[in-house]
């Protein structure tokens, strides 16, 4: 089975963020695999243990992801594959989907794997976008997947209910957390990862015009959030803590 | 300049959801006078035009075919598109629900168009429509635009206030036929885990328990607060490993993402992954027995103290107050 994944690299969760000079800070940030991304690699390679083939995992950043792809070999991924995207001063979701189309154009895949959403720009735009340029079906947020032949059976998780949904590869899915538990990588598999294969494609080596990735989208303005004021800890009997809460929650507060 | 906006409404168990509501005024907004057009589409949804109209659409749409039973992408990809085709809107909303998350990015990409997932809010600078959403998990957020051509967004709900429901306003309904075909996604059975009658994602109040709750009678009284409330129950990863509840409750970075007006935190430590889902609610309580709890940095007000003697005081308080105005 030809197997990928498409794999974001992201700020972990844990970071600060800080703005400077109008944008986000990657200063002294500690950066991971998306956290979506680990299941969808975890359960590419748990189908090609079951099914044969081989996983390859796809990016797009700039040289720095090398870190995570080699993470994702490291796990058990056969192969990597970095768009290096440096160059380009502009891009958004369609950009990244027009690149994406571009590099699976002439490849063969039964199923394509991604998270469900990144941890920082947080759209979930990209794998819905990708499967529509490649004319392919997907399914969303899944957290089971089983393949027979050419059917794919799973469910998905629809805001907290159930959905069992069948669907014929090739296929593109996105996971939820709950689809597995992503492995750690084994030190074996971290010297077996460093002659793994890791191509490197610059994006304009890609079959695609300029202007057929100029962002749709542009970002006017980043800040944060205005500083909460210290919340008021209560005092007193707990009786009447409470009595003090219900009066502040609908006098101050106005919310109840 | 006056435009025309098109809002793509949605249903849960023959019911519309709120945020469509939202979404209509919202659009009412881009349409700076212009049309607004709600569309909505299902199995049978003739009895949701009406309110439809109440919250502000203009015109309404109407798709209805036994395929569209089920959401899939495939079936409402194609009722959308036909839509969208026969509109030929100047904007697109939809709600940021599982339906508008799977499905816009889809028209988009269809449209090759620019898309705004999430959006927390909405102004007019000029001709241009600038949206608000959060990033990091809320830790920042940016203003963004659609460059040109189309706009497109989901709005988030919980977050831009609907209109005041007018029962004198009507109009139109259009009936749009779409020949559904070719789904290559089968929905196979429908689970439904959530219980309680209130939407997380849409509720104005939740009452969460998390680890705190010890166990799952534990809930009990913080299911007693918020059916009086009208609230719905969330809860904390640790109390869903904990198997306290189920995980459709669970709130967080890898759960659901809340903006309620009152979040009330029973038993919840603060962890990052858990503020990433509720910290962006307009007024948050934190009950905890650990003073030192991180939760109680982004609280509002707190009680430290312990739950199972604080929510049924708290339910039975709101009690007196409530009958009494
Ligand atoms: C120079 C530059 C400028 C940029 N400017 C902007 C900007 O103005 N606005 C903006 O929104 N973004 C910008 N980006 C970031 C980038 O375009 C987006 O982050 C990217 O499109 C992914 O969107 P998302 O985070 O919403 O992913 P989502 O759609 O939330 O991600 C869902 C899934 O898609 C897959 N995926 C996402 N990104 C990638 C990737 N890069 N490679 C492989 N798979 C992926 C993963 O499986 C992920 O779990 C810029 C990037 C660069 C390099
Ligand atoms: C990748 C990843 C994703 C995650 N995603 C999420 C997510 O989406 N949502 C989420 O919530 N977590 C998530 N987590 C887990 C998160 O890090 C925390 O472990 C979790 O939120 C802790 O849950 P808790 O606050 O209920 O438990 P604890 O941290 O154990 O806190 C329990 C609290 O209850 C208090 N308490 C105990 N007894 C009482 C009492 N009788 N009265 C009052 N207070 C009492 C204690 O003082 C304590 O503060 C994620 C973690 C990771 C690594």
């Amino acid at each position: 089975m030809n197997i990928y994944v498409i794999m974001k690299r992201t700020f972990d969760t844990e970071e600060k963020i800080v703005i400077e000079n109008g944008k986000i800070s990657e200063e002294g940030v500690e950066f991971i695999i998306n956290p979506y991304d680990e299941y969808a690699i975890e359960e590419a390679i748990q189908l090609r243990d079951d099914h044969g083939g081989e996983v390859t995992v796809v990016s797009i950043g700039d040289e720095e992801v090398e870190k995570e792809l080699r993470t994702a070999l490291a796990m058990g991924a056969d192969k990597a594959v970095l768009i290096n995207n440096e160059e380009l001063d502009d891009s958004d979701q369609y950009t990244t989907t027009a690149l994406l189309a571009a590099y699976f154009e002439d490849k063969e895949y039964d199923i394509i794997l991604g998270g469900n959403v990144s941890n920082d720009n947080s759209t979930g735009q990209i794998g819905p976008r990708l499967a529509e340029k490649l004319g392919i079906a997907y399914v969303t947020t899944i957290t089971k997947l089983d393949i027979d032949g050419t059917t794919a059976t799973m469910e998905r998780d629809v805001e907290g209910d159930m959905e069992v949904v069948e669907a014929q590869l090739p296929l593109l899915v996105t996971a939820q957390q709950g689809l597995n538990e992503p492995r750690y990588p084994s030190l074996p598999g971290i010297m077996k990862a460093k002659k793994k294969p890791l191509e490197e494609i610059d994006y304009d080596d890609l079959d695609i015009d300029e202007d057929e990735i100029e962002a749709k989208t542009e970002t006017i303005e980043v800040y944060l959030p205005p500083k909460k004021e210290a919340g008021k800890v209560l005092e007193g009997e707990i009786g009447d803590q409470v009595e003090e809460l219900v009066k502040l929650l609908r006098q101050e507060a106005k919310v109840i | 300049m006056a435009k025309k906006v098109l809002v793509f409404a949605e249903a849960r168990d023959n019911e519309l959801r709120n945020v469509s509501f939202e979404a209509i005024a919202a659009g009412k907004e881009i349409a700076a006078g212009g049309e607004v057009i709600a569309a909505i589409a299902g199995e049978n949804v003739s009895s949701l035009t009406d309110p439809l109209f109440h919250y502000g659409a203009d015109r309404v749409i109407k798709v209805e075919d036994e395929k569209l039973k089920n959401y899939t992408s495939d079936g409402y990809g194609q009722a959308f598109l036909q839509i969208v085709q026969s509109v030929d809107p100047d904007a697109i909303l939809m709600p940021h629900t599982s339906m508008g998350k799977d499905l816009a990015p889809r028209l988009a990409s269809k449209l090759d168009a620019g898309l705004i997932s999430d959006a927390t809010g909405i102004e007019l600078d000029g001709e241009t429509v600038v949206f608000t959403r959060p990033i990091y998990s809320g830790k920042a957020f940016e203003k963004k635009k659609v460059k040109e051509g189309i706009v497109i967004a989901t709005i988030r709900p919980n977050n831009i206030t609907a209109l005041e429901s007018d029962e004198s306003r009507s109009g139109e309904v259009f009936e749009e036929s779409v020949e559904i075909k070719d789904l290559r996604t089968i929905v196979k059975e429908v689970v439904r885990k959530s219980t309680s009658g209130v939407d997380l994602s849409e509720a104005k109040v939740i009452v969460a328990g998390g680890r705190g709750v010890k166990s799952e009678e534990g809930f009990e009284p913080l299911q007693e607060l918020a059916d009086l409330l009208g609230a719905a129950v969330g809860a904390s990863r640790g109390a869903c490993d904990a198997d306290y509840c189920d995980y459709s409750l669970q709130i967080g970075q890898t759960g659901k993402v809340v903006t309620p007006d009152l979040y009330i935190a029973c038993g919840i430590s603060g962890a990052i992954q858990h503020l990433a889902g509720m910290s962006n609610s307009k007024v948050i309580v934190a009950i905890n027995k650990d003073p030192e709890a991180s939760i109680f940095n982004v609280a509002d007000y707190g009680i430290v103290g312990d739950l199972f003697e604080v929510v049924p005081l708290l339910t039975q308080e709101f009690k007196k107050v409530l009958q009494t105005s």
